[in-house]
């Protein structure tokens, strides 16, 4: 056997390597084209809900609407959010290269070229100012190969474009603070279309920041909350923050006024920058155990747990 | 003697010449190994992000970090792989036991799912591969070529393994743009480019026969290599040149905000700094064999210096990201290969891996120590005061050098 495979090794390596493009191929052939937009179960959503579907291998931006009637653009992006008539897209432009797709109904109006890989992305309710964060390789503060975020933010009104916050004037716990270390994400912006909500993470610690567009200041509200997000009515700020007995995050909703801070049970391992999509109900999407990403809603009230919006989905927006 | 022009390589030999002093079929072999090799491994690095991000929605920064510790701690395994191989002589049975551990990998990625412990396990595991292969690999490269074509040898391997490199992000965009952006085929054809190149190497590729006068191969002979001046002096200088090294990302992201090009061209900059490597690698190997390899090794950190004078921005815009993007790719084309030409005309046979695992170790890990280093500086200064340290270590490193190595300039 070991001597028929020496002398007829070439004519198996090149059997070898054509069984295993062959395999290749009706294996990828196969996943293509059973491949199928929007068949999981999912719940209506009285107000409608714009999101990306993960299952039908396109990455469709899809609505739902209340009767639970499904449908997938043309638009594929790897976030997407909507607000106020404008749609954010984050997309891969190039191998390697991503931007920001700006719309306005379905003209595409603007589009950005990104630092690094898309990871947040919001639009104001008056659907004026767009940001977005992203993972920048490279300029890392921690280690080699280790990563941080830019925040960009455009003014659809003027057409003016922030590349990042870093430029901004940021007191610290009431100290003026002027460290190189600092890293922003996951921006929120109010009806005044310049009141936005950020997170500010330099060394091991992450603040919920209150900024001023305009004025290019931030300050910081509350340590530990990442990823704020500013319900309809502005007097809450739902966010992520590292809680439980593993120190995963959990959501939970900080009414502004009064300081109260409420967990949403059953949310916890979550990784989301959460949409509001209505006045009491949060969306976001977690991993469930080895599978799609699934988008879940939540009480803000942190009554009751969570339900599942849509499997195989992710990116929630209200429509 | 050299009859080393571009030419005489490819035409007919001149009467007299011997068959064997051109680059071997072995080398284009292992070329191929690495070329798609490198289309597996570069798919999944272009993929990562996203599927991290996106199909996992987890966050990418614990996993950036614990790739960056990995790339570090596995520099050491090249030791254990270089060592081994020449210890039983079997260079292709540890490169295969390199590259089978890399090609698995691609398939226990939708297994481990969104566990940022099982991923990076996943990701030690592929740099483990990588790490056990290097060192057999560019042995067997240097034992079938003859000593005055090792430089040409070196630079085709290199030139077809950053073909592989490039190749790996278009596969990758090629397949979510028009096919599908569900992870598992991606994973799927990664695996299978990472199996074809374990099939070549398996069936095609023959460990180069034993030499005809055998030494001890222990630890003892391979930790006295570092007595021989020629490998002592190499490893210190390679390691010198390391420290001063800094990482492909930080390059990139300095000199897209020196030239204020917009950030598209940092997907952009290490396509053009592969591109130049890849075509010059060959010629300037070629080159390397008659003028000497540890000059045009020294004249390529000599532009690896005028990279770091660039990014402080003497001029803007898109002639310096080329200008520089050039140099840069000339840097390694000028280096990578040319480094192990050199330090295999140094290392007896029957040491021939442990000895050329030995020099890349010393750089692997100063270029890691380098990386940690550069990005602590940042914690404290701007880009500018950081590029003027890099310079100032680089010109340190090259005098270092030079006095250390002159009698190895000197041929």
């Amino acid at each position: 056997m070991r001597a028929w495979l020496g002398r007829n090794r070439i004519a198996v390596g090149v059997v070898a390597i054509v069984l295993v493009v062959v395999a290749s191929a009706v294996y990828v052939v196969r996943t293509v084209v059973d491949q199928r937009a929007g068949t999981g179960p999912g719940a209506a959503v009285a107000s409608g809900l714009v999101y990306v579907d993960n299952g039908g291998g396109q990455n469709a931006v899809t609505s739902v609407d209340g009767s639970g009637h499904r449908v997938s653009g043309s638009l594929k992006c790897l976030r997407v959010y909507t607000a106020g008539g404008t749609t954010v897209c984050l997309r891969m432009s190039l191998p390697g290269a991503y931007e920001a797709a700006v719309f306005r109904g379905d003209r595409e109006v603007r589009s950005v070229p990104l630092p690094g890989t898309p990871s947040r992305a919001r639009v104001s309710a008056s659907g004026q100012v767009v940001s977005w964060t992203v993972f920048v390789t490279g300029d890392s503060y921690l280690a080699p190969g280790g990563f941080s975020t830019r925040t960009g933010v455009l003014d659809l009104r003027d057409g003016s474009l922030l590349e990042t916050l870093e430029g901004f004037q940021t007191t610290i716990e009431g100290v003026p603070d002027d460290r190189v270390n600092e890293n922003y994400w996951g921006v929120t912006v109010a009806s005044d279309d310049n009141t936005f909500y950020a997170t500010l993470g330099s060394g091991n610690q992450t603040w919920l920041v209150k900024g001023d567009l305009r004025g290019r200041t931030m300050e910081t509200v509350r340590a530990g909350a990442e990823c704020p997000s500013l319900s309809p009515d502005e007097e809450r700020v739902a966010y992520k923050k590292r809680g439980g007995r593993l120190g995963g995050w959990q959501l939970f909703v900080l009414e502004l006024g009064s300081g109260v801070e409420r967990e949403l049970p059953g949310s916890d391992g979550v990784d989301d920058q959460a949409a509001w999509i209505d006045g009491g109900t949060l969306a976001y999407a977690k991993v469930r155990e080895g599978g799609y990403p699934t988008i879940y809603s939540s009480a803000a009230d942190g009554g009751g747990g969570p339900r599942v919006l849509v499997e195989a989905a992710s990116s929630p927006s209200p429509a | 003697m050299y009859v080393a022009s571009t030419r005489a390589a490819e035409g007919p030999p001149p009467p007299g010449a011997p068959r064997v002093s051109r680059v071997p079929t072995t080398v284009y072999l292992l070329g191929t190994v690495s070329l798609l090799t490198d289309i597996s491994a570069e798919m999944v690095t272009a993929f990562l992000p996203v599927y991290v991000i996106f199909s996992l929605q987890m966050s990418y920064l614990q996993l950036g970090l614990l790739d960056g510790i990995y790339t570090g701690a596995t520099a050491v395994l090249r030791l254990v792989g270089g060592y081994y191989a020449d210890r039983v002589h079997r260079h292709k049975a540890v490169a295969v036991v390199g590259y089978g551990l890399s090609a698995v990998t691609k398939l226990v990625f939708p297994a481990v799912g969104a566990s940022t412990f099982g991923l990076g396990g996943v990701l030690a595991v592929d740099r483990a591969g990588k790490g056990l292969r290097t060192a057999p690999r560019d042995a067997m490269i240097s034992l079938v070529t003859t000593p005055d074509k090792l430089g040409a040898a070196f630079g085709v391997h290199r030139t077809m393994d950053t073909i592989g490199a490039l190749i790996g992000p278009l596969a990758t965009f090629a397949v979510l743009t028009w096919l599908t952006t569900s992870p598992g085929p991606i994973f799927a054809i990664s695996f299978c480019f990472g199996l074809i190149g374990l099939i070549v190497l398996v069936a095609f590729v023959r460990q180069p026969p034993p030499q005809r006068v055998k030494g001890a191969v222990s630890l003892r002979a391979l930790g006295g290599l570092l007595r021989l001046r020629g490998v002592r002096r190499t490893t210190i200088a390679a390691a010198l040149l390391g420290l001063a090294t800094i990482s492909d990302a930080f390059v990139f992201v300095v000199l897209q905000q020196a030239a204020g090009v917009s950030p598209t061209w940092l997907a952009l900059m290490p396509v053009g700094t592969a591109l130049t490597f890849l075509l010059a690698a060959t010629p300037l190997g070629r080159f390397a064999d008659r003028v000497g390899r540890w000059r045009v090794f020294f004249a390529g950190h000599v532009l690896l210096l005028a990279v770091y004078l660039l990014l402080l921005g003497p001029f803007s815009g898109l002639p310096l990201v080329l200008l520089t993007v050039a140099l840069h790719g000339l840097f390694y084309a000028a280096t990578d290969g040319v480094l192990m030409a050199h330090g295999a005309t140094l290392v007896p046979e029957h040491l021939r891996a442990g000895g050329l695992s030995i020099v890349q170790t010393g750089q692997a890990l100063a270029r890691f120590a380098s990386s940690v280093g550069f990005g602590l500086l940042l914690q404290s200064l701007a880009f500018t005061p950081s590029v003027w340290i890099a310079i100032g270590t680089m010109l340190a490193a090259l005098a270092c050098t030079y006095l250390l190595i002159r009698p190895e300039v000197a041929r």
